[in-house]
């Protein structure tokens, strides 16, 4: 049968694939992306859990890492436009202005 | 009623100190002096008081103020007793305080520092009378501390004067001797203090009456070590030798200090403490045979001294080192009442000679060179007849006070059977008397040797000399309370008394003692009256130096101890403390600061880079969250 | 799949009971979407990861979460799964396309060559840890639920429940949050977003009345 386990691995294996492009990515707006992709697998392993012990509160926490999500992408994207008008460049490396 | 009168016996100094060190500051105003006197009489109508109940009722008053150290099982009060002998301490430190306070008022009115002088000097009293009153060892040692620290304060008073060098100044300046003597009684102290432990180690309680309760329980050794640690405190204090030289040095400080401190209460705390544990040293024969013998040795070795100094305060002070011999000696030979009528006696007449000297000094300027003075007698009349009186006390000579207590402690010699303690202790009544009587002589009699255009000396002022009138007075008679004194003290002390054989050469003693001192008053008329021939051969040989420079034991101070000591402070200083304790310091900021620089690296810019970082923080607890799940 | 089998064996089971036990789910329907999901949405990430297009990572990206959504519909949180797909799927990857247009999107992205070891040494290693983990046994006898699932109860009602009565303030900050972020991604992305609009109006209106009059109001 299915059990927990198998959606967790599943999420496990998802998170994993977005941290790969999160470590990957030079590309600002691809980076976005990948941790889209982490916070997806997260979700799901929120909804197995839910679902196996029979817990509302997995739902809930999903529900908000949406909601937080959306906000985030839509303050992130802001973000992204006026550091392109300054710059003109979303690679990473040309950035690197902080460097200590 | 009784423990007020002790509390204002005790505290009253506390608060003349305090209220003079309001005015620390300011500049000299003889209210200060006048109201740290009226506290100090105070305190002495208390002690006075105290004295007659104590008299009258033959019991000791005894109260507990509080608690000061209740741990586990050490247990210490601030406690206070006041029984035979430290009524008669306080009676004595309080009288002759006061009576300095009042000869300060005159003495010091020229010095810009007058406020603060009273309030060294009625905390040094405060500090002495919790160590006579005190009713444990802890309390004695605070007390004993607190006159080291004040004695400290008072002989450098004049701390801003510079260093000299030793042929110019032997004690090269009042911080030096200061410290030199702050630091001598600390040696002391040390001894003291193991003096202490070993009574509490062995008795479990500081209390006079706990540990002499438990002295017949406690081995030989043990009572041995303590007496002799505790001695060792006294000879820090009481200035025997080899922890005599600064005494001589402490006369930097003013004359009523000198005339306080270093004749009347603090050196004699070392006397007290022997006379204090007389059950302690009763029973360790040997260390009160060596008290004995090295009081000897020192009444002589400092008689020897005085011989030929020329120091006016000097030769005071070298006189007041050979009379603590005496009381050591009688102490240490077992006739405590009698150390203790000597202590008082001798506190009277030593502190009359110190002020009249100041007198003297006052009116010639500060010079203190005898070779200088002369023919004063014509101008200071009233000091002179002080002084005078004071010198035939001091040797001994009947019916003054100094014979009935001097001759006491020489018969005392006698009647033990020590004969050679006892030809010693004669042979330095005979230089004693000599050597005051030269001071007297080249003082006061003879030709002027001062330049008359330069000094113009004046007597002191008249209430100066009306203070000092109580201690002339009881100079000539407190000979005559020998007897009640007695009988008052040894009530408490162990009774002494001579033996049948000593009563029966009683006149012959007498009169073999009372010819050492004419003949020493004689000797010195005879070569001093007329004024001062100088001897130019004399005064070079060898015998003459070695006495002159105090048997070089200064120099061998210095030479020996002060010298190595630096040395090897300096090389701690530089080798341990710079290179190595201040370079482990530097040495781990260093450290830190690379180690930072180094990390620094790490910060470059680059988002990548610090996604990188996480990423590897994350696997990293995740493999020891693996880990420690598979060991645990 | 081989991955599963292969970690089971470490842990000593039987391979003949493992691809029993595989068959036998699959045929079930639950467990037969389970796996085309789950290999469909790996496959779809991996390519939003490692794609050099701009377009082809969003449409697998997009693709991917309606996937997940499906995830969400199998385990019975039916709510979820359609907020899922409308805010996920619709909202944020029309932003996300809105951002494509933005930059342009079709240029080759040029990366510089990141060091693929490093990145795959810690994405592996975090990746078995992970699957090692979550592999595990789990001991559920001591884990309570706090808010159990109503019986009978449609899911939708069932979360309402929750979160209009447990979870509201939660609830409401969430729902200032996005105001707030709103606000943000205009004044961020708008131009001249520091002057005021009524003023530059103003200023244009010159004899405009409709204008004026409105502005007097």
């Amino acid at each position: 049968m299915i059990g927990l386990s198998h959606y967790l691995i599943v999420s496990a294996l998802l998170f994993s694939i977005g941290l790969i492009g999160v470590l990957r990515r030079r590309n600002l707006l691809m980076l976005f992306f990948a941790t889209e992709v982490m916070l997806n697998a997260v979700n799901i392993a929120f909804a197995a859990i839910s679902h196996f012990y029979n817990d509302l509160s997995g739902q809930m926490f999903a529900f908000f890492v949406i909601a937080i999500a959306a906000s985030e992408v839509a303050v992130g994207l802001g973000i992204l436009i006026v550091l392109y008008k300054k710059h003109g460049s979303l690679d990473l490396d040309d950035l690197a202005t902080m460097k200590g | 009623m009784m423990e007020n009168l002790v509390y204002i016996a005790l505290f009253a100094p506390l608060v003349s100190s305090l209220f003079a060190a309001m005015f620390g500051m300011s500049q000299r105003k003889t209210f200060v002096g006048v109201i740290a006197s009226l506290l100090l009489f105070t305190s002495f109508v208390a002690s006075a008081t105290l004295a007659v109940e104590v008299f009258t009722t033959g019991e000791a008053i005894a109260v507990t103020m509080m608690q000061w150290i209740g741990m586990g099982d050490l247990y210490i009060p601030f406690g206070f007793v006041v029984d035979q002998v430290s009524v008669t301490m306080m009676t004595m430190v309080s009288l002759i305080s006061t009576i300095v306070h009042v000869y300060s008022i005159g003495y010091m009115d020229h010095d810009k520092s007058f406020n603060r002088f009273f309030s060294y000097l009625s905390a040094f009293v405060f500090s002495m009378m919790v160590l006579v009153m005190s009713d444990n060892f802890a309390g004695l040692f605070i007390g004993w501390e607190g006159v080291g620290v004040c004695s400290w304060l008072l002989i450098g008073f004049w701390y801003h004067k510079p260093d000299q060098s030793r042929e110019d100044n032997p004690s090269i300046s009042p911080s030096w001797a200061a410290n030199e003597a702050f630091i001598m009684n600390r040696i002391a102290d040390l001894g003291m203090l193991v003096g202490l432990f070993i009574l509490y180690w062995n008795v479990g309680s500081l209390q006079y009456d706990a540990v002499f309760a438990a002295i017949p329980n406690l081995d030989q050794w043990i009572l041995n070590g303590a007496a002799i640690a505790l001695f060792i405190g006294a000879m820090g204090k009481s200035a025997q030798f080899p922890l005599h030289t600064w005494l001589t040095d402490a006369m930097e400080g003013p004359t009523p200090v000198s005339a306080l401190i270093h004749a009347a209460t603090m050196v004699t705390a070392g006397v007290f403490l022997v006379i204090r544990a007389n059950p302690l040293f009763a029973v360790t024969p040997e260390v009160s045979y060596f008290i004995a013998a090295l009081g000897t040795f020192v009444a002589f070795f400092a008689a020897s001294m005085a011989l030929v100094n020329r120091d006016l305060k000097r030769i005071i002070a070298f006189s007041t080192l050979s009379q603590l011999g005496y009381m050591f000696a009688a102490a240490g030979l077992g006739a405590y009442w009698i150390a203790l009528f000597h202590l008082v006696a001798h506190a009277f007449f030593k502190a009359l000679l110190f002020l009249g000297a100041g007198n003297v000094m006052h009116a010639m300027h500060d010079e203190l060179d005898i070779f200088k003075m002369g023919g004063l007698k014509k101008v200071m009349r009233p000091t002179y007849i002080y002084m005078g009186l004071a010198s035939l006390t001091l040797a001994g000579i009947f019916p003054l006070a100094g014979f009935f207590s001097k001759d006491a402690i020489i018969e005392t010699a006698f009647n033990e059977g020590t004969y050679i303690l006892w030809i010693m202790l004669v042979v330095t009544a005979g230089m004693t008397a000599f050597y005051s009587f030269r001071q007297v002589f080249l003082t006061f009699h003879g030709t002027e040797r001062y330049d008359h255009h330069e000094i113009h000396p004046h007597e002191m002022y008249k209430f100066v000399l009306i203070a000092m009138s109580p201690l002339a007075i009881l100079a000539v008679i407190a000979g005559f309370f020998k007897g009640g004194f007695e009988t008052f003290v040894t009530s408490l002390l162990p009774a002494y008394h001579m033996s049948e054989h000593t009563h029966h050469y009683v006149w012959l003693l007498t009169a073999i003692v009372t010819l050492f001192a004419v003949g020493g008053i004689l000797l010195a008329y005879l070569k001093y009256n007329k004024g001062l021939e100088r001897n130019e051969k004399l005064e070079n040989s060898f015998i003459y130096k070695l006495l002159a420079n105090q048997y070089y034991i200064p120099r061998l101070y210095e030479e020996m101890i002060s010298k190595p000591y630096a040395m090897i402070s300096e090389k701690f200083w530089h080798g341990v403390d710079l290179k190595i304790v201040d370079r482990t310091v530097d040495g781990i900021a260093h450290f830190l600061y690379r180690s930072g620089d180094v990390n620094r690296r790490m910060q470059t810019g680059n988002l990548s880079h610090y996604l990188n970082w996480m990423a590897v923080g994350a696997v990293v607890l995740m493999v020891a969250a693996a880990v420690t799940a598979m060991i645990g | 799949m081989l991955m599963k089998t292969s970690k089971k064996r470490r842990w000593r089971i039987k391979e003949e009971t493992v691809m029993e036990n595989f068959l036998a789910s699959l045929f079930t329907f639950q467990g037969f979407a389970f796996y085309l999901f789950s290999f469909l949405t790996i496959i779809l990430f991996w390519i939003t990861v490692m794609s050099n297009n701009v377009l082809y990572a969003m449409t697998s990206l997009a693709s991917g979460m309606v996937l997940i959504s499906g995830f969400f519909f199998i385990l019975g949180a039916d709510f979820l799964g359609v907020v899922q797909l409308i805010v996920y799927v619709g909202a944020v990857m029309a932003l996300y396309s809105f951002a494509m247009m933005f930059f342009d999107a079709t240029r080759e992205i040029k990366e510089k060559n990141t060091s693929g070891a490093v990145v795959f040494v810690l994405g592996g290693l975090s990746a078995l840890m992970l699957v090692l983990m979550f592999a595990a046994p789990i001991h559920s006898e001591s884990i309570q639920a706090l808010y159990p699932m109503h019986e009978g109860v449609g899911n939708a009602q069932d979360v309402g429940i929750v979160l209009f009565t447990k979870y509201l303030v939660p609830f409401e900050v969430a729902a200032l949050m996005l105001l707030v972020a709103m606000i943000a991604g205009i004044i961020l992305a708008g131009k001249k977003m520091d002057q005021s609009l009524t003023e530059m109006m103003d200023e244009d209106a010159g004899e405009d009345e409709i204008l004026t009059q409105k502005d007097e109001k």
